[in-house]
């Protein structure tokens, strides 16, 4: 591999902010926890390549150890996910704007 | 070679995320980001990690995706009922702020010195990181078991039947 370091974080970059537009454009919420998906995964790209830079295990245990924890995150936020949709029979963000104590 | 091919898959990448958040129907979203998970698994294959290049092939595409397709073809989600978002003065703004923020970060990453040494030749065996996690990382690796345990017991408070009259 010869690639420039600044390559691999310019692609992971790249990801990020498409994650975010897509967090900060969309109003259903499954395409919000998509967008969500999407910046973990462009935070997984930065571990492993700064594993390969700096030849080192560590960048690859914290990937693994993030797709642990979006595991964790997934199942909770589907969960949400169909306790609204029981609640409203929507899933737009924007429809969800009441509190009730 | 393996340098033309990073690129490649880079912007296969790239493309498919981008049809992937432009998407109405829910259903092609997913299916999209699957291809770039894809794409992603054989980056990381390339920058030298097989293990979580098969763990994002498996955990990823394998579980969480079907995961979220579970979900939408159990609510029975249509596109029609997905309209897609604000319109194009509403949200113009906020990809011109999005477009800024990436300019900005892909500035400060090139002109970074380290951004132009190459990644050197690096291949780590699945037993070495095993090695690692087990060895080094085990506290870390219970935490991670204590969190999935948590988010069962959460997924399963919400999905317990809503109490009488809070119905919609």
């Amino acid at each position: 591999m010869m690639i420039p370091f600044g390559h691999a974080l310019a692609f992971a970059a790249v990801l990020f902010v498409l994650g975010l537009t897509c967090v900060l454009l969309r109003r259903q919420i499954l395409m919000i926890l998509i967008g969500v998906e999407i910046m973990l995964n462009a935070a997984s790209l930065v571990f492993v390549a700064a594993s390969a830079y700096w030849q080192q295990v560590d960048g690859q245990i914290f990937s693994i150890m993030l797709m642990a924890i979006t595991a964790a995150e997934v199942a909770v936020a589907l969960a949400m996910v169909v306790y609204l949709w029981r609640r409203k029979r929507t899933l737009i963000a924007d429809d969800f704007n009441g509190m009730r104590g | 070679m393996a340098s033309l091919l990073f690129y490649i898959l880079g912007f296969i990448m790239l493309a498919a995320t981008l049809l992937c958040i432009t998407r109405r129907n829910p259903v092609h979203a997913v299916i999209y980001l699957v291809v770039s998970f894809f794409a992603l698994a054989l980056m990381f294959y390339l920058l030298g990690a097989p293990l979580v290049a098969a763990f994002e092939v498996i955990v990823y595409a394998g579980a969480i995706m079907v995961l979220f397709l579970f979900i939408i073809m159990m609510l029975g989600l249509a596109p029609q009922e997905t309209p897609e978002g604000p319109g194009w003065q509403r949200w113009l703004p906020l990809a011109l702020l999005s477009a800024s923020l990436m300019i900005c970060t892909l500035l400060l990453i090139l002109q970074d010195p380290a951004a132009g040494k190459p990644i050197g030749e690096f291949y780590l065996a699945p037993q070495v990181v095993g090695e690692a996690l087990f060895g080094r990382y085990a506290l870390a690796v219970e935490v991670v078991s204590f969190q999935l345990l948590f988010a069962t017991i959460g997924a399963y408070m919400l999905g317990r039947p809503l109490p009488k009259g809070e119905d919609s």
